[in-house]
């Protein structure tokens, strides 16, 4: 599993050093592991590419680390796993017509909903309030 | 024992179950009183029915009988007792036979414990649960027969998934399924209640404890799979939103509403429809949940091997169930009437208002989880719906929700004066505020996600506090002690289950918001220092447990010197399924976790290594297992057990 | 007032036809988004003799299957055979050696027969990648433009042979 292969050559250089300090996640460390576990490691599917130890999902986490080393943006990298693996690697589906329903319906739902409940509210506070005055 | 007699038992039960679904029913078509009297007595039998069979297979289990297939496929003679007996659970026939179990031990309980409601509705509540049970009879006896035997037997098993072989295995499953299944009581008080006529207070006061009951089982369940997870896994996660963990969530989300809807129903006589619809719901989502797991048409970690005639005889079951306690519904529940007045802006109000929240953070859950299988089955290609899309869209229709809910416990029913409130709570706002910029701050990074998650935490705390503070002015006395006593264990119950809720966010946004993630390679003697920690690695020992050999890493951990723990993780191997499983070993302490599992052996006794910090993780878990305990608090009102008051009811009714 | 109380029987009869549906749906198999498009080019040595090397640029103008396999691979024997039949018919089928060592993937050749006219070797994943492989085998057909036409998710049955892929081939000859 060698994941970090940067960070494991540099360790192997400070073995003789008996303590090695790691002193800060580099950027691009962290933005690997930030962005892998937005996508799906296909071998094993339900698994993140961040958690997955399958080989392939190694080779996805080498290959993104290349692009980022080369000064990719996550939009980019996300945009080229897409164009191999399809909408299925990203965990966050894209925003277009197909999916509109799946990031605004909830939304949409609650706004109706809250209004639908304002009015029943109302409404039957008003025919209760003209059933007290009847009797 | 003959595992044969287990599923003679089965056949029985399935014909005294469908007499105790008959014979009410026919009484209550035919206004006959005398049928009513078999319901109970059936119910009895067709549980213990249940529960015996279910012993002779754990009894199969434990006698290492690999005559019986499903034994011969989930466990092994070297596997220790007490996973051979959890093991029971551990495959589809079996856990499909364990949730019959339940739902007899559930019908068992509805026996003993719910005699105060009057014969005909107790009747027509056991005919609904004998309904159930027949169709789950009928599926284990057609699809997912455990006691099927295979000849010549094996000389020993295949073991049971090592992933499974752990404590939570014991105690996870039993949980969520008096979870799951509780909620069918609910939904049979309510099916019950459309048949016979009666929604009203009395129905929902008899049904609050049973909702409440299912709801704990349900909460404490989730929450101890997803703690079995963080430890298990060997990455540190806890919550996925994976289609099966979803499909627990729903039902918890609905069950929420439902008790939430349950106070305005009992209060005012009002919403009974809408009570009735969501108690329809909760059961028929944790039917949902099995159809998900166990027909293979999501891909998710936890499905069973999937079978397309289970899949179809689910399919079937749910649309003979939802399908008619939907149509029932429909033809029921117009003239329910309004029941009693109250304002729009009052306690009845908010909770509704929650009830939306959680309704429509239910529907974008299911709708995130069924997202890929719409847009597959309209030929639309195939997505992926992850965490980043629910930690998006449901936290963000939960923060209004978590905003009313500090408001409603203040609020008075009936009335509530807006200014009132905001003279309360304009205190609580402002602290909340400081607080989540302040604790950022100490903790040396600000995002918005972590604000907004700490201002609500702190928002909910302190309107507990508020709605204390309320409440004792509102008892007349001065002796301070003396009316925190007169508060009731309902009150209690509610501010304890909200608190549980502050607490579980503050330990969520803390680790979204801070938590670290190391990958290091390490040989044996070596000290790295990570996060002002020491860890030396002084190698593995060789470790052989009763079914594995493995691998244990040493690593003391010590910070400024003075030791702190030993973390132990493990690389083991189980020969009967070739498995190599991860053990993490975890440091606990309140305010963070250090958890370290190991990666691959490398050449010259190298391990690379994951060690995780995670501030604050365990307050997940305590704030489900407050929420579990405050649930049980507002079961022990007295409220629910007068049975005198409801005779009463019930004689005036009649 | 009656039309609420049906919705939420209405909203289930949609969800039904949905989950029915699902039943007869494979959530794993995932369709390639590369159908249509141009197959990633790709220069890549030779398995067997890394002297020489296979250029994709050399494969415009014909019609051709790229079979991606591994000697690790347990799904890959189970093809085999049908790749050794297919290839005594004259089908051009182009092996890529994925993620494996040469010495292991020549075995295999040796032992099983060689179905492939050349074998290009990928041995650390890249061009895998490149075609979106997340399991082998898979197999693409190509014409004569360079355009991927169809992808054999997993082995190939003697069904997918027949049904798909021969009539395919014929097409694309014209």
């Amino acid at each position: 599993m060698i994941r970090n292969l940067s960070l494991v050559l540099l360790l192997a250089f400070a073995t003789s050093s008996f303590a090695n300090e790691i002193v800060t996640d580099s950027h691009i460390d962290a933005r690997l592991r930030q962005l892998s576990t937005e996508l799906r490691c296909l071998v094993c599917q339900n698994s993140t590419l961040a958690d997955s130890d399958a080989p392939l999902a190694q080779d996805l986490r080498r290959e993104i680390r290349k692009l980022m080393e080369a000064g990719k943006t996550d939009e980019e990298i996300v945009a080229y796993l897409v164009e191999r693996y399809g909408d299925f690697v990203t965990f966050r589906p894209p925003v277009n017509a197909s999916t509109a329903l799946l990031w605004f319906g909830p939304f949409i739902m609650l706004i109706i909903g809250a209004i639908t409940l304002v009015i029943v509210l109302k409404k039957r506070a008003a025919i209760l309030t003209s059933e007290e005055n009847a009797s | 024992m003959n595992p044969v007699i287990g599923h003679y038992a089965l056949i029985l039960a399935l014909f005294v179950a469908a007499l105790q679904a008959a014979l009410p029913l026919a009484g209550l078509s035919k206004n006959n009183e005398k049928l009513f009297a078999f319901a109970a007595p059936m119910a009895r039998i067709q549980s213990a029915l249940i529960i015996f069979s279910f012993l002779i297979l754990t009894y199969a289990f434990y006698a290492n009988d690999f005559s019986v297939y499903y034994v011969a496929v989930t466990s092994n003679s070297h596997l220790p007792l007490i996973f051979r007996l959890a093991a029971v659970w551990g495959g589809h026939e079996g856990s499909m036979l364990f949730w019959v179990t339940i739902l007899a031990v559930w019908t068992l309980a509805v026996t003993f414990f719910a005699k105060e409601l009057p014969l005909r509705f107790r009747s027509s509540l056991l005919a609904v649960m004998g309904l159930l049970t027949v169709g789950f009879l009928m599926f284990i006896l057609f699809t997912s027969n455990p006691f099927d035997r295979i000849f010549p037997a094996p000389f020993d098993g295949r073991d049971l998934n090592p992933l499974l072989q752990d404590p939570g295995m014991v105690f996870h499953p039993p949980l969520l399924y008096m979870g799951y299944v509780g909620f069918s009581v609910a939904f049979a008080f309510a099916i019950a209640a459309l048949l016979d006529g009666r929604l009203d207070v009395t129905w929902a006061r008899w049904t609050r404890p049973w909702t409440t009951a299912a709801w704990v089982f349900l909460t404490l369940g989730i929450a101890l799979g997803s703690r079995w997870a963080y430890y298990e896994l060997g990455w540190g996660g806890w919550w996925f939103w994976d289609a099966v963990e979803n499909a627990s969530f729903m039902p918890w989300l609905i069950g929420t509403a439902l008790i939430h809807s349950l106070a305005v129903t009992e209060k005012r006589d009002a919403f009974k429809a809408w009570t009735v619809l969501l108690s329809i719901c909760a059961f028929s989502l944790s039917l949902l949940g099995t159809f998900l797991v166990r027909s293979g048409v999501l891909t998710s970690v936890h499905a069973f091997a999937t079978d397309p005639s289970r899949g179809l005889f689910i399919l079937l079951f749910l649309v003979v169930v939802i399908g008619g306690a939907l149509t029932l519904f429909a033809l029921r529940a117009q003239s329910v009437g309004l029941g009693e007045k109250f304002d729009l802006v009052s306690r009845e109000s908010f909770l509704l208002s929650n009830n939306l929240v959680l309704f429509t953070a239910t529907a974008s859950v299911l709708l995130g989880t069924l997202y890929p299988l719409l847009i597959d089955a309209m030929g639309m290609g195939k997505i992926s719906v992850g965490p980043p899309y629910f930690d998006t869209v449901f936290v963000a229709i939960m923060v209004p929700g978590i905003f009313l809910m500090g408001i409603g416990p203040i609020a008075s029913w009936k009335k509530a004066s807006v200014p009132d409130l905001a003279s309360k709570l304009k205190w609580a706002l402002g602290i909340s505020i400081i607080s989540a910029l302040l604790v950022p701050s100490v903790m040396g990074r600000l995002s918005p996600m972590i604000f907004v998650g700490l201002l609500m935490a702190f928002w909910v705390i302190s309107s507990v506090l508020v709605a204390i503070k309320t409440r004792l002015k509102a008892i007349p006395g001065n002796d301070v002690v003396k009316k925190f006593k007169m508060f009731g264990p309902a009150f209690n119950g509610m501010l304890l289950a909200h608190f549980g809720l502050a607490i579980f966010i503050i330990g969520v946004t803390m680790v979204k918001g801070y938590e670290q993630e190391y990958d290091i390679t390490m040989h044996s003697g070596e000290t790295t220092v990570i996060n002002g920690y020491d860890f030396t690695f002084k190698g593995t020992l060789p470790v052989t447990g009763p079914n594995y050999k493995s691998k244990q890493g040493q690593f003391y951990v010590t910070k400024d010197g003075k030791e702190i723990d030993l973390l132990t993780p493990e690389k083991r191997y189980y020969p009967v399924q070739g498995a190599v499983m991860t053990e993490a070993s975890i440091s606990i302490n309140p305010v963070r976790d250090i958890y370290i599992s190991l990666g691959e052996e490398l050449e010259e006794g190298g391990w690379s290594i994951r060690i995780y910090f995670k501030p604050f993780v365990q307050w997940i878990w305590l704030g489900c297992l407050l929420m579990g305990l405050g649930g049980l608090l507002t079961m022990v009102d007295k409220r629910y057990r007068l049975k005198k008051k409801v005779t009463n009811n019930e004689s005036a009714a009649t | 007032m009656k039309l609420k109380l049906i919705l939420p029987l209405l909203l289930f009869v949609v969800l039904v036809g949905f989950l029915g549906k699902g039943l007869f749906l494979n959530p794993r198999e995932v369709p390639s988004p590369l159908i249509g498009k141009p197959a990633p080019t790709f220069e890549a040595p030779v398995l067997g003799d890394s002297s020489k090397t296979f250029y994709t640029e050399e494969m415009k103008g014909k019609v051709w299957l790229l079979n991606m396999w591994a000697s690790w691979c347990v799904a890959c024997r189970e093809e085999h055979p049908l790749l050794v039949e297919m290839r005594k018919h004259d089908i051009p089928l182009y092996g890529l050696a994925y993620k494996d060592v040469e010495t292991n993937a020549l075995a295999v050749l040796e032992s099983m027969g060689d179905p492939y006219i050349t074998t290009a070797n990928d041995a650390d994943g890249t061009i895998g990648i490149d075609y979106g492989v997340y399991g082998v085998p898979e197999t693409y057909v190509i014409d004569k433009k360079g355009i991927i036409r169809y992808k054999q998710i997993g082995p190939i049955t003697p069904e997918a042979l027949r049904d798909t892929i021969l009539p395919l081939l014929k097409e694309l000859a014209v």
